[in-house]
């Protein structure tokens, strides 16, 4: 009846699991009961839940990845206390198993669930507004990305407290991932909980890149998108390109785990290194799809508070588009020690090496874009030249990398581990904090606390650099990565060094909370009624904070790049002399939220083999697409005096 | 996929560059998204490719594909396909007249020959397990039912979205949204034609050799 499934799969015996569960239950109930006594339901299932608006939907991501990098720092703090204590006799406190499921779940979560969460939120965010458009190509399939991606998330937390999560690290590499040497649910729930987010993740880039390329205001021809769009449009199409790959990938070790086929199997003629070439087909451009757009967001946060264009708009966009094609041709830098010969470790070491070279262009663009600005030094920008400063250092340790015969030392040594944190804590997770600090009034009309932000840049960037500045010394006297204990006491000191920076990045993370209360309850004094805090220069600062759902009560007419600075200089704002005319917008459908709800059915069935209820989960998620495909009251219309009335309001705030 | 959100059209300046002249219409951006779901597709079916190419020559110790395939049931299999998606086509050329008739004429034509491949395909399948070579038996064989069965897996579904799409010729009409999905459906189809003729070449040719 219930597959596998029985009272064994909550882990009794195994405290830390066990209470954090039990902390975690307790907080959703208590956050449910809060909702359901303040009566907020109808508000939040109406403006949230089954929201197609692609704001909504890209704050929920954005919020979404908040807390689960919650989840994923807390897996890391326990693994440097662990690694802080376990020198020498000392053992530590956590057992190898248990170890082993943290570091798997904190690469996992922190990837898929944090890094990818929060870029596709900003570009969910920011794109049509960018472009000037009133939503995304297919808001009802944006709606099903999101819960897509929620699905997985609830999978991968199901896994702490019913069964256990994978051992084999954040790729899942077999033989180790195979049924023969983990026999137990744990890779299951990795592999399901990937497949769901991750055809979330595709359905997201085929939306966004048709957005991009279908959707943008009259006269915005290519070159006069703003490098945000372009940066996310290679990211787009990378997530086109790329996520059928992991989706191929793990369909072929989830064959091998239920059905016995030996596609990676040791024995009957499987390859094991197939896996890890297809899983880095992928995985390479994974890394730029998560970088580009946080280069996107530089180039905005620079260009805005320089109060200069963006120097090298068009080198910007090629270096974009040809790092968008390299990221394809380096996949085998990740295991030169698979023993291809030299010849063939040589080519992707040069090209690995070539690809610094787009990377440069960018980061000289950068700085002249802010030498001779007259230079805002607010939150954003702090995260920008932090990131410039880090960014630059982890690209170099990585070029260290490809070259083979100093791979062959390095790989998969704490060395590594430092260089890629280098990268996506100094890229991704800057950028990622910069546009968060950047459209937070856009989104909610009014600022997030200054000093505060400021403070959680300095936690950041400090903290980051204790962390893992020992964490090179180490890779280089010889420590490896996924070690639950080691034997040689003179690595303590910097295994300490490390941990004291993980507390300082967990004081940043507390102290973003804290801005976030402190912003909402002082958000008076911080409104932003012009809807251009920033003096920005694209399209989204020329409307309201936060923007009405249609977002343009007339598409804006463009006539070259930075269309809102021009429109500034002018003093003329052509759209808003246009006539009023009734639109549409999409409306609200619980499409996504139901999908969601049986692909989490469908994984969770599958993981303990439950077949009977896989068949209802599968069944469920046709039928209510079934349903959905017979609605033809897919729009709302918005008067033209309901228009009228926002667009007045918004005028008499920008000029009282 | 949803219906496209419908952007008021804003007038196009004389002789601007098509990139500059505003949002496509529902139309075109629908058929684009599709597009590019096809690709994806494609990509995916490229990876079990690849697969199939590297572990085709691992048969631990088991039949190769020379001594396993039937090339004359593979003929009629993609005599089948090849047929249905010809049928397809002249149902799209059909939808032009507006003709609920000849829709259900072409649906009932495209859908039982891919029926028939799909029975066809099915045989092989069971004369190669009860022969003993089923997916387990190495390597070589569990990357050929995972590629020829993933296409199986595309072709009963595009069977069930063709049925689906008679319900709403039959209920909705052809309306706006109802003719996208009828477009988007010719266009899958005709994919899986492609992906068949790369398994054709690749796997029952084996010209990779």
């Amino acid at each position: 009846m219930f597959g596998n499934l029985s009272w064994d799969a909550i882990p009794l015996n195994e405290p830390i699991p066990l209470a954090t569960v039990f902390i975690l239950i307790i907080g959703i109930l208590g956050l449910l009961t809060l909702v359901t006594w303040k009566g907020w339901w109808p508000y939040l299932w109406r403006e949230w839940i089954t929201s197609t608006d692609h704001k909504r939907i890209g704050v929920m991501y954005v919020v979404l990845a908040l807390v689960m990098l919650l989840r994923g720092f807390a897996d890391a703090i326990m693994m440097r206390t662990q690694l802080a204590l376990a020198a020498g006799h000392a053992a530590g406190y956590l057992p190898p198993e248990h170890y082993n499921q943290i570091f798997s779940a904190h690469g996992t979560i922190m990837i898929f669930f944090v890094a990818m969460t929060f870029v596709i939120g900003l570009m969910n965010f920011v794109l049509p507004l960018q472009l000037g458009v009133r939503d995304v190509a297919f808001p009802v399939l944006n709606s099903v990305s999101f819960w897509l991606t929620a699905a997985g998330v609830l999978l991968v937390n199901v896994s702490l407290g019913i069964g256990e999560f994978a051992r084999t690290g954040w790729l899942a590499y077999p033989p180790l991932s195979e049924i023969a040497y983990s026999p137990g649910v744990g890779v299951d729930y990795y592999l399901w909980s990937l497949q769901i987010s991750g055809l979330g993740t595709l359905l997201s880039g085929i939306n966004l890149t048709t957005t991009i390329l279908k959707l943008r205001a009259p006269g915005m021809g290519y070159g006069r998108m703003p490098v945000f769009c372009w940066t996310a449009l290679a990211s787009n199409l990378l997530i086109v390109a790329a996520f059928p790959i992991l989706t191929a990938t793990f369909a072929m070790l989830l064959l091998d785990r239920y059905l016995g086929f030996h596609f990676f199997t040791n024995d009957s003629g499987g390859n094991p290194m197939m896996y890890v070439n297809l899983i880095w087909g992928w995985g390479h451009p994974e890394v730029y799809i998560l970088i580009l757009p946080a280069f996107g967001v530089f180039s905005e946060v620079i260009a805005t508070f320089s109060g200069k264009p963006l120097f090298g708009y068009r080198s910007m966009v090629m270096a974009t588009m040809a790092i968008c094609v390299l990221s394809f041709l380096v996949w085998l830098h990740h295991f030169f020690t698979m023993g291809a010969g030299a010849n063939v470790n040589a080519v992707f070491g040069v090209a690995t090496m070539i690809i610094a070279v787009p990377t440069g262009v960018k980061v000289f663009n950068w700085l002249f874009t802010l030498y001779g600005g007259s230079i805002r030094f607010t939150t954003p920008v702090y995260w920008a030249i932090g990131f410039m400063v880090t960014f630059v250092i982890g690209g170099m340790t990585g070029v260290l990398m490809a070259i083979p015969p100093a791979d062959f030392v390095l790989h998969n040594s704490l060395f590594l581990i430092a260089h890629f944190h280098n990268v996506i804590i100094g890229g991704v997770l800057f950028g990622a904090m910069a546009g968060y600090t950047y459209w937070f009034p856009k989104a909610f009309g009014f600022r997030l606390h200054e000093g505060l932000g400021k403070a959680v840049f300095w936690c950041w960037f400090f903290g980051f650099y204790l962390a893992f500045m020992p964490l090179y010394v180490l890779g280089l006297m010889g420590a490896t990565r996924r070690m639950q204990h080691y034997a040689d006491p003179t690595w303590q000191p910097f295994m300490v060094a490390a941990l004291v920076g993980a507390v300082v990045i967990l004081l940043g993370i507390v102290l973003t909370i804290v801005q976030l209360v402190v912003s909402i309850r002082t958000r008076e004094q911080r409104r932003d009624l012009t809807g251009d805090p920033w003096n920005g220069r694209t399209l989204e600062w020329s409307i309201s904070s936060p923007p009405p759902a249609w977002n343009f009560a007339v598409l804006p007419t463009v006539s070259g790049p930075d269309a809102f600075w021009s429109i500034k200089r002018n003093a003329a704002n052509p759209a808003k002399q246009s006539p009023l005319e009734p639109l549409s917008v999409p409306t609200h459908s619980p499409l996504g939220l139901l999908v969601s709800f049986f692909a989490v059915v469908l994984g969770f069935s599958l993981i303990w083999h439950i077949w009977w209820l896989a068949f209802v989960g599968l069944a469920g998620a046709v039928a209510v697409c079934l349903r959905h495909a017979w609605r033809i009251d897919l729009e709302d219309l918005v008067s033209v005096a309901e228009i009228a009335a926002h667009e007045r309001k918004h005028q008499t705030q920008v000029s009282p | 996929m949803s219906a496209a959100v419908d952007v008021a059209h804003a007038e196009a300046p004389e002789g601007a560059p098509l990139s500059q002249r505003g949002p496509a219409p529902t139309r075109v951006v629908a058929a684009f998204g599709f597009w590019l779901f096809l690709l994806s597709d494609i990509i995916l079916f490229a990876a079990l490719f690849a697969a199939y190419a590297v572990l085709a020559g691992s048969t631990n110790g088991g039949p190769s594909g020379a001594e396993l395939f039937n090339k004359r049931h593979v003929l009629y299999e993609t005599g089948c396909l090849l047929a249905s998606s010809f049928t397809c086509g002249m149902m799209m050329i059909a939808m032009d007249t507006r003709s609920t008739r000849l829709i259900y004429l072409g649906s009932l034509i495209t859908a039982g020959l891919g029926a028939l491949f799909l029975s066809l395909e099915f045989s092989e399948f069971a004369d190669m397990i009860r022969g003993g070579n089923g997916p387990t038996r190495s390597a070589f064989l569990s990357a050929f039912f995972a590629l020829v069965g993933t296409h199986g897996i595309h072709v009963t579904v595009g069977i069930g979205w063709l049925a689906m799409m008679v319900g709403q010729v039959a209920t909705i009409g052809f309306a706006p949204m109802v003719v996208r999905r009828l477009f988007c459906f010719s266009l899958f189809w005709h994919a899986l034609d492609i992906v068949w003729i790369g398994i054709f070449t690749v796997v029952y040719l084996g010209v990779y050799r």
